[in-house]
């Protein structure tokens, strides 16, 4: 509640036009904002924090059979950059350790206290029919919103052939998507993919043969987070060895993108509802996904990073954005950059773009020139100017529009990629007359 | 302690401790965080603007890149391959008018990267860790060198020299070794010994030796030198403290600035260093600046700094003065000493002073005829030092001092020199540093070597 507000800021808040709500598989949620099935959903007390902070959903950590796993401690490594940013977690932890019971029971309590907010259930069974639906059954009969199976985990529970075990296979994944939705009713099923695998498109399609809803991806990427010189073992080290784990955050964004693209522009699986995870750390992280396709938005590191307030500016920045922009509700600009995602043969051969230093915000300190100089192509100079500093000059012969430049320059703005107007048509590398596939043909 | 000083708090003295904290660190060090915030931010320049600036063009972007990754050995060592009082430096020099003013974030984000105190966070790691000395020396060449003074120029030159294998004997005149790092910067930028600590480090890698009251033109002589040893390098600093030439100068509680801050410097209990409760500095340097703040920061009343022009004039920094105002030293422009008063009859002890109102007239420094008497009970002066005459008649001057060619060379043939005593940049620690590196890497030549 706004408690108040100097007067000349209420017509700014009035302007406050776009709708938040969204809908995936037919579940409607007031924001697409829902946090991932891990540590953050863990049980009752963290699951109605996050609701009371502003959260519209949440995917339950996942749910397995008694008698529940066990942990290890350590659990997590970091990748971080020089200033003590975190790009990226890597974990290794497993699904909920907690009897099944005290879960459904959790699960059935916070449906009565926030009845306005989204609860998937999420399961994982090994690959057995019967494990699936009498897991599923029981989780459905808590009251969730819809059930979510995670196919994805890469590391400890994959190797009791769940998780990444199930998702790598094609045939799996169709299995237990089919088996799941033959006892849940009309109860929305997600299935969640993994990452690790090389064609995200097959197990889309399988899950979507298997009568999936939606799909959620990313889970986590399989790796090792980093090696301890010392005691010369992966990292997080216990008592002397490490194991690979799942890596999540920022880092992982850009592989996420890719993926949830390909499944919103392939033929076969673009009616699919996406929920799409990985990285999503800010409100133009958000907006990102969803103008590639996704229907809603699951987080779990940046929440684990920064704790949960950090809903109020991913609501709030979606939302002036959306202001900004004219779009009144999140399907006003779902997908609108799909049809702009193409392949490498559609791009036009004959754009022309060349890099315009602005000498005035310029503060010379060579990174352009240097980064073209040792690794590019030579193209922009520096030079000794009358004021006893440095002139960098792009020579537009020799600048072929890679765009480093720009991205080294520390100066916003500093740099521009500007497109030479050569008059010439839009030309596809199959068109292209060097192709020499082309002049065979 | 910072740059604001403990001021007392019942307007009584101050305590011992509340000294102690005075003379404590200016700019404590960085903590593990701040460092490594700060590395990140430094852009890795191309050619940097920064490196030019400093004197002795250490490998700005390299060292900070190097303390970013955790290589803090590796980093010391970029530093001190081009700088042997990398430590000192770090803490004594003017940043803000060297490399930091350089800097390309001042304009990229109006805060330079903080250079030096990054660059005293890696020396401090090196020397901290009691290593063997970062560098190894060559084989020994048989050639041995004599140089005169162990301030920055000479134990610069000794080090520089000890690597390419050669045997370095220093005369130094006084008992310590050091020069103005160990007489003369102020105590609190060079808190907790590090003076002494820094010759010992570069003592560390052999082949020198020191030998104490010994000074040129009493107990040895230019020309023994030159017969005995292979070559010759003089970094004897500017030993003659200026005079104002007026009325009262020899009054007791009248002194030089240097001789004060000396004082301070070898003092065994700060309580027992005098200062006044009218303490007037004349001068505009940066030793009357630090005359004045350390007279501030020992409890002195009233400290007052005259300067006979302007600003613009004044030898010291924009943040030089800023630091004397936050201190609690005020400062008074355009206006010259003309007489110093005593109780007595131009006799003992010093009552006040009196100065003539100054102003610019046609590009001269004229004064007005009008007279401030001012009351003090301790003169600082500080008006500058010039090059002790007497020994060296038989070299060429260039201005007051001594010239060198571009190689260190006086016009002696092997006979060189640098620091403070000959006309290169400002008189400043890197200077004279940069100044013996460069007179060694003259020696190296001189006796047959190659450099590189
Ligand atoms: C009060 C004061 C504060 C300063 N503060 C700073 C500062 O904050 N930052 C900065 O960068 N610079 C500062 N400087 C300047 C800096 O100290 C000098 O530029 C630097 O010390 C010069 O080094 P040098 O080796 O040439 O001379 P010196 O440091 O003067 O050393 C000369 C050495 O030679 C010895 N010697 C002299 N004559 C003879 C002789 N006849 N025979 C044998 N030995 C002899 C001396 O005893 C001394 O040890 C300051 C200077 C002063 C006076
Ligand atoms: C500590 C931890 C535990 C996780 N546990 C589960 C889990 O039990 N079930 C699941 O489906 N995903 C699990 N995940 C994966 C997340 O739900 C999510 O897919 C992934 O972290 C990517 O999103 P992010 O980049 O926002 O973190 C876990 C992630 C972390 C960091
Ligand atoms: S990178 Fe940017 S700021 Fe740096 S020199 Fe190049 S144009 Fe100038
Ligand atoms: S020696 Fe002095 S001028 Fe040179 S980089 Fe270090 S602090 Fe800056
Ligand atoms: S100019 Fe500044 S940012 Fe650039 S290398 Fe030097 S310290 Fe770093």
């Amino acid at each position: 509640m706004v408690k108040w507000l100097p007067l000349a800021f209420t017509p700014i808040l009035g302007d406050k036009m776009a709708d938040l709500g969204c809908s995936i598989a037919g579940i409607e949620s007031i924001n697409p904002f829902w946090l991932a099935s891990a540590p953050p959903t863990d049980k009752q007390y963290n699951v109605e924090r996050a609701f009371a902070a502003g959260w519209g959903g949440v995917v339950w950590k996942t749910l397995g059979e008694d008698p529940p796993v066990v942990n290890v401690s350590s659990r997590y490594g970091v990748h971080k950059d020089t200033a003590r940013g975190i790009l990226g977690i890597n974990n290794i932890e497993l699904i909920s350790d907690r009897p099944l019971d005290l879960n459904l029971r959790e699960i059935e309590a916070v449906r009565k206290n926030y009845p306005d907010r989204i609860i998937i259930g999420s399961m994982m069974a090994p690959v057995e029919e019967e494990l699936w639906k009498s897991l599923a059954i029981k989780i459905a009969g808590s009251g969730v919103h819809g059930i979510e199976l995670n196919l994805g985990c890469p590391h400890g529970m994959c190797e009791r052939g769940m998780g990444s075990a199930i998702g790598q296979v094609p045939q799996m994944v169709e299995d237990t998507t089919r088996w799941v939705r033959e006892v849940v009713g009309d109860l929305p099923v997600f299935t969640k993919l993994t990452p690790n695998t090389t064609d995200i498109l097959l197990p889309a399609e399988a899950a979507l043969a298997g009568g999936a809803d939606a799909v959620a991806l990313i889970n986590t990427v399989n790796s090792i987070i980093g090696v301890d010189l010392d005691q010369m073992a992966p990292t997080p080290v216990l008592d002397g060895k490490g194991t690979h784990g799942g890596y999540c955050g920022s880092a992982v964004k850009p592989i996420a993108l890719h993926m949830v693209a390909e499944i919103a522009r392939n033929g076969v699986t673009k009616d699919l509802d996406i929920s799409a995870i990985g990285g999503i750390t800010t409100w133009r992280d958000a907006a990102e996904f969803i103008a590639l396709g996704a229907n809603a938005l699951q987080v779990c590191t940046a929440a684990m990073l920064y704790g949960f307030r950090i809903i109020e500016d991913l609501n709030d920045g979606l939302s002036d954005f959306m202001d900004a922009k004219g779009y009144k509700s999140i399907e006003d600009f779902r997908g609108r950059a799909i049809p702009n995602t193409v392949n490498w043969n559609d791009l036009n051969m004959n754009y022309d773009l060349k890099a315009k230093i602005d000498q005035d915000k310029c503060i010379e300190c060579g990174r352009c020139h240097i980064a073209c100089e040792d690794t590019s192509h030579q193209a922009i100079t520096m030079q000794a100017n009358e004021k006893g500093g440095r002139d960098f000059t792009v020579v537009d012969a020799e600048c072929v529009g890679c765009n480093l430049c720009q991205h080294v320059c520390p100066v916003p703005d500093c740099i521009t990629m500007m497109p030479q107007e050569n008059g010439l048509p839009y030309l596809t590398w199959p068109e292209h007359p060097k192709n020499v596939l082309k002049a065979v043909e | 302690m910072g740059e604001h000083p403990v001021v007392s708090k019942t307007g009584g003295a101050l305590s011992a401790e509340d000294i102690a904290a005075n003379f404590d660190d200016l700019h404590p060090p960085l903590n593990a965080e701040q460092v490594s915030v700060e590395a990140s931010r430094c852009l890795f320049c191309h050619d940097a603007p920064c490196v030019t600036a400093c004197p002795t063009s250490i490998d700005i972007p390299k060292f900070i890149r190097q303390i970013a990754t955790g290589n803090l050995t590796g980093s010391a060592r970029t530093i001190l391959s081009a700088n042997i009082m990398g430590g000192t430096c770090a803490r004594a020099c003017p940043t803000e008018i060297l490399c930091e003013q350089k800097c390309v974030l001042n304009t990229g984000e109006d805060n330079p990267i903080e250079i030096g105190a990054l660059q005293r966070h890696a020396v401090d790691h090196l020397m901290a860790k009691n290593h063997l000395h970062p560098f190894a020396r060559a084989n020994k060449s048989g050639k041995t060198i004599a140089i005169i003074g162990a301030g920055p120029a000479g134990l610069a030159c000794a080090h520089a020299l000890a690597i390419k294998g050669h045997t370095v004997k220093i005369f130094e005149a006084r008992k310590k070794p050091g020069g103005l790092n160990e007489y003369g910067l102020a105590a609190y930028k060079m808190a907790n010994d590090f003076a002494a600590r820094e010759v010992e480090f570069i003592l560390g890698v052999g082949g020198i030796e020191i030998e104490y009251d010994q000074a040129l033109g009493h107990d040895i002589r230019l020309e023994d030198l030159r017969l005995d040893f292979d070559a010759v390098f003089l970094g004897i600093g500017l030993g003659q403290p200026r005079t104002l030439g007026i009325e009262g100068e020899n009054l007791d509680g009248v002194q030089d600035a240097l001789q004060f801050i000396e004082k301070i410097r070898q003092a065994d209990d700060l309580m027992q260093v005098e200062t006044g409760q009218n303490v007037v500095v004349i001068g505009g340097g940066n030793t009357a600046i630090d005359a004045a703040i350390q007279a501030k920061r020992l409890g002195a009343g009233h400290v007052s700094l005259v300067y006979r022009r302007g600003r613009a004039q004044m030898g010291a920094t924009q943040w030089e003065q800023d630091l004397a105002a936050i201190n609690g030293v005020s400062i008074h422009l355009w206006s010259k000493p003309i007489r110093i008063e005593g109780k007595g009859k131009g006799k003992g002890k010093v009552q006040s002073i009196t100065f003539e109102s100054t102003r610019l007239h046609a590009g001269k420094l004229v004064g007005t005829g009008q007279m401030h008497t001012a009351p003090a009970d301790c003169v600082l002066k500080a008006v500058g030092q010039n090059l002790v005459d007497d020994t060296l008649c038989a070299l060429k001057r260039d201005g007051g001092k001594l010239m060198v060619d571009e190689a260190g060379q006086t016009s002696l043939p092997g006979v060189f020199a640098g620091g403070d005593c000959i006309a290169s940049g400002e008189d400043l620690t890197v200077q004279a540093v940069e100044d013996g590196k460069v007179a060694a890497a003259g020696i190296h030549t001189y006796l047959g070597g190659q450099n590189g």
